[in-house]
């Protein structure tokens, strides 16, 4: 039973950088367009730049692109059972001035 | 009769040791499983206590016995104790901490050290919430419903917030536990479709735990921390609105209920198929359901806020999803009826148990799909209707089933045989008792009759009077157990490995087990409840 | 004397593990599951977060004029950096070079400590300019602007809350990598065992994710006043 059975994909030094040269790219990007008024339009980019970078951070520095089905699977539960939170309450909240009492 | 000239005593998790300190540091989880037994037991009659005042209270019209501000502190911590601290905790921590290896062939929890961290923080959460309780209580509700517990409750809310938040961190890491146990223990050939249902009901449960419990963390915290530090997002005066709140507590506090009853479920599966000697019905429709109630679970939270002042539209997709989540409970209680058609039914007092748990956990539930109704819950919210729902699937339900799990794993933790007379005896008490108490308070609600309230109108006083005397009759079958089963410790009959001659990892120890559970890894061969080929025997315990 | 792989993991092996893979395997997906929890924890004030500055979102806009966008964006680089670090960390666990491991952790705790010092200057100027929820409050900007100033203290009660919470999570993270730095000093880990290595990595990516959302949400919320 050697040692090299049991080793883990190692990832090389240079993807490390590439990821990390991305995501300083995507920050530098994130705060340039932050000065642009693009009005509803910010929030949706500035949330679509952060995503990509999350799932860089959660791909590659944590390996989960390299990871079992399982462990993608718990991440993807956990990013589902946090937008059910998100979009449930939402639609409280979204709904409260449809309603008109008619005899108002 | 040959006498033997010496007697090894056999090494189990018990004698494996002596003295405070080989439990308080313990790693194993059939000993950690012991010291939650003991630490939730004391919680109960803490709640149970609280539960005797209240309905002394009620058996008057007039707020005679305690004032107003002290019954809203009476039915809080009522609620606390018994929710979080007993229910919540109860057939996982106990049953679950002791079996689940057993039953997938392993010889430990994967994590025992924080198996054994997580049982200090549950006692250092109920330090914090008893010595609140005994400092002067809280009163909100065990609710904590905003602005009332950030800006205007007078009492220590916030050290029974901690005491709630602390507790929850158990949960979570028993939840997290389980998981990767069942997930990365199992014996060689114990695959996901011949682990024993009782594991996959604590794996849906567990679920549950990882994923809400932080939710009611972190809200808890916010209400800990608008009161200390004015922190405020609940604050109606800064524009805070309270519904966030009941948004945040109940998207935890619904799937809650299914922690509690889940591994309750667990519990009746292992049972109906030992004592009617026939596989499960639909072995993976019931491991599928358990799923279905843990994810449906997390839609619903919403049907308790349908007067509260969310939107029509909001209140309509919630009471659809509610209905929905109705439909794999249904399904089990479908199975587990299957399951005795035609099975060799045997009524020991944890079939008794199971039998009450079938007919009290559907009439529970049945009530919980009439509030599920827009029109019904506007009529019936905030009265006995729902307490009594709730009391049906908790008490009636669940707590059922935590007992007739302790009845029928007592052997193999203890090594010894409980009485059986009196345990049904008790078991009689306890039904007989628990229907007195509650189901008066179907019709109460019906009527009109408000909870948290210490006075009522004099033409309910009949049904209260009734539900105090069924409460009466209720605590005798809690106490009776508790006398008979120490009584068991010294003098029950030994019980030997399998006394119910059941299927399963776990009735293939010794009782009670060593503390490596096996000798060698178990190589699991068949399939789940083969009770076909189990051969029948003389049950060798008299009765 | 030097201690082989093999005998280092071999120690290492817990009795109720059958072999080291199982462990191994155990460990990292117990991380990952408390990384959900954590997941959930911030989840809950980010839904607060979404819900009222969809209700008030000029005051949260005039909230967020306050935040000096260039800490922020030097936090969010010192934090990228951090997480290189710490990666390029684990990767020389696996690989054995125990030494650059030692110093690759060492410099992701001081990236760590460089982020905390940052935000303490930022905290201090909120503090002295009464921009901490409670009585104390003051907004005096806010008439100008057209805002109710207690909507906009539910913006400041967020901000404290949100960066205060992941603050403490980054201190935590501090010190759990100090004390594999610790224990990797004393020849604890090897190529055959790193599993609290990764683990430790795993957490402390998860602190920078939580950072890459609450910087655009807090501090880039609108420049329309120019900046």
């Amino acid at each position: 039973m050697s040692s090299e059975e049991h080793r883990q994909h190692v990832i090389p030094a240079s993807i490390y950088v590439g990821i990390w040269a991305t995501l300083m790219f995507f920050t530098g990007l994130t705060v340039f367009v932050s000065f642009i008024e693009l009005h509803n339009w910010n929030i949706v980019l500035a949330l679509v730049i952060a995503t990509i970078k999350a799932t860089l951070v959660v791909l590659f520095f944590m390996h989960l692109y390299y990871s079992s089905k399982l462990t993608k699977v718990t991440v993807i539960a956990a990013v589902f059972f946090l937008f059910l939170l998100l979009a449930l309450s939402m639609t409280d909240y979204l709904t409260r001035g449809w309603l008109t009492n008619p005899m108002h | 009769m040959a006498t033997a000239v010496q007697t090894v005593e056999r090494e189990t998790y018990l004698n494996n040791g002596y003295g405070l300190k080989s439990w308080l540091l313990t790693k194993d989880h059939k000993r950690i499983a012991i010291l939650y037994l003991i630490s939730i037991t004391g919680m109960f009659f803490v709640g149970g206590f609280f539960a005797m005042l209240i309905r002394l209270e009620l058996l008057t019209p007039a707020g005679d016995l305690v004032s107003s501000d002290t019954y809203n502190k009476l039915f809080t911590m009522h609620g606390i104790s018994m929710i979080f601290f007993f229910l919540i905790p109860s057939v996982p921590a106990v049953l679950g901490n002791f079996c689940i290896p057993l039953m997938v062939g392993a010889k430990d929890l994967a994590f025992p050290r924080l198996n054994l961290a997580t049982w200090y923080i549950f006692n250092i959460g109920a330090a914090f919430a008893l010595v609140s309780m005994i400092w002067g209580g809280v009163d909100t509700g065990w609710t904590f419903y905003t602005p009332f517990s950030t800006t205007y409750s007078n009492t220590h809310v916030v050290g029974t917030a901690l005491g709630v938040f602390i507790a929850g961190f158990a949960s979570i890491f028993t939840g997290l536990n389980f998981i990767v146990t069942i997930h990365r223990m199992r014996a060689p050939g114990m695959t996901w479709t011949r682990l024993p249902l009782f594991c996959w009901s604590n794996y849906a449960a567990s679920i549950i735990m990882v994923l809400g419990t932080p939710v009611i963390a972190i809200t808890i915290l916010l209400v800990a921390l608008e009161r200390l530090l004015h922190i405020g997002v609940f604050n109606p005066a800064l524009g805070g609105d309270p519904l966030l709140f009941q948004h945040l507590f109940w998207f935890y506090s619904h799937p809650a209920v299914y922690i509690m009853i889940l591994p309750g479920m667990g519990v009746i599966s292992e049972i109906v198929t030992c004592f009617a000697r026939k596989r499960v019905f639909g072995y993976e429709f019931v491991a599928l359901a358990s799923i279905a109630i843990a994810v449906l679970g997390f839609l619903v939270w919403a049907h308790h806020m349908f007067v509260a002042g969310i939107s029509v539209y909001a209140a309509l997709v919630f009471s659809l999803l509610s209905y929905l989540v109705a439909i794999p409970s249904a399904v089990k209680i479908f199975n587990w009826t299957a399951t005795l058609y035609k099975g060799s039914i045997r009524y020991d007092t944890p079939m008794l148990y199971a039998f009450g748990f079938i007919g009290l956990f559907t009439i529970g539930g049945l009530t919980g799909v009439f509030l599920a109704s827009l029109g019904v819950d506007v009529h019936v919210t905030d009265t006995y209707f729902v307490v009594a729902h709730f009391h049906y699937v908790m008490v009636g339900g669940m707590v059922l089933a935590y007992m007739a799990g302790l009845h029928f794993w007592w052997p193999k933790i203890t090594g010894k045989m409980y009485p059986e007379g009196w345990a049904k005896l008790s078991a009689l008490f306890v039904f007989v008792g628990f229907n007195l108490t509650f189901f008066p308070q179907f019709i109460l609600g019906y009527m009109g009759m408000p909870r948290r309230y210490h006075a009522y109108p004099p033409e309910f006083q009949v049904l209260n009077v009734l539900s105090t005397a069924g409460a009466s009759v209720l605590a005798v079958g809690y106490v009776l157990p508790m006398i008979y089963f120490m009584w068991s410790l010294r003098y029950g009959e030994d019980a030997g490995p399998n006394p119910w001659n059941a299927v399963g990892l776990e009735w293939m120890t010794p009782s009670p087990p060593p503390t490596h559970n096996f000798d060698e890894t178990p190589v699991v061969t068949w399939e789940a409840y083969d009770y076909e080929h189990q051969p029948e025997q003389e049950v060798p315990v008299g009765h | 004397m030097a201690t082989s792989d093999i005998e280092i993991a071999e120690h290492a092996l817990q009795h109720h593990f059958a072999s080291m893979d199982q462990q191994r395997e155990t460990a990292t997906f117990g991380m990952w599951l408390f990384l959900v929890t954590e997941i959930m924890f911030f989840g809950g004030l980010f839904c607060a977060y979404l819900v009222y500055r969809a209700t008030y979102y000029e005051a949260f806009v005039e909230g967020s004029q306050t935040m000096n966008i260039w800490l922020g964006a030097t936090n969010t680089a010192v934090l990228i950096c951090s997480s290189l670090t710490m990666a390029l960390g684990v990767r020389c666990a696996q690989t054995d070079k125990r030494k650059m491991m030692i110093v690759l952790l060492i410099i992701t705790m001081l990236f760590g400590l460089a982020f905390l010092g940052i935000k303490a200057v930022e905290y201090h100027e909120h503090w002295t300019n009464h921009q901490f929820p409670g009585s104390n409050f003051q907004f005096p900007e806010a008439e100008a602007a057209g805002v109710n100033p207690q909507n906009v203290q539910i913006y400041f009660s967020l901000y404290w809350a949100m960066t205060g919470l992941h603050a403490l999570h980054m201190v935590i993270g501090v010190a759990l990598v100090a004390w594999i730095v610790i224990a990797g000093a004393r020849g604890l880990y090897s190529a055959d065992y790193y599993a609290p290595v990764e683990n430790v990595g795993l957490y402390w990516h998860f602190v920078d994710l939580v950072w890459i959302y609450l910087f655009p949400l807090l501090y880039l919320i609108s420049k329309k006043h120019g900046g």
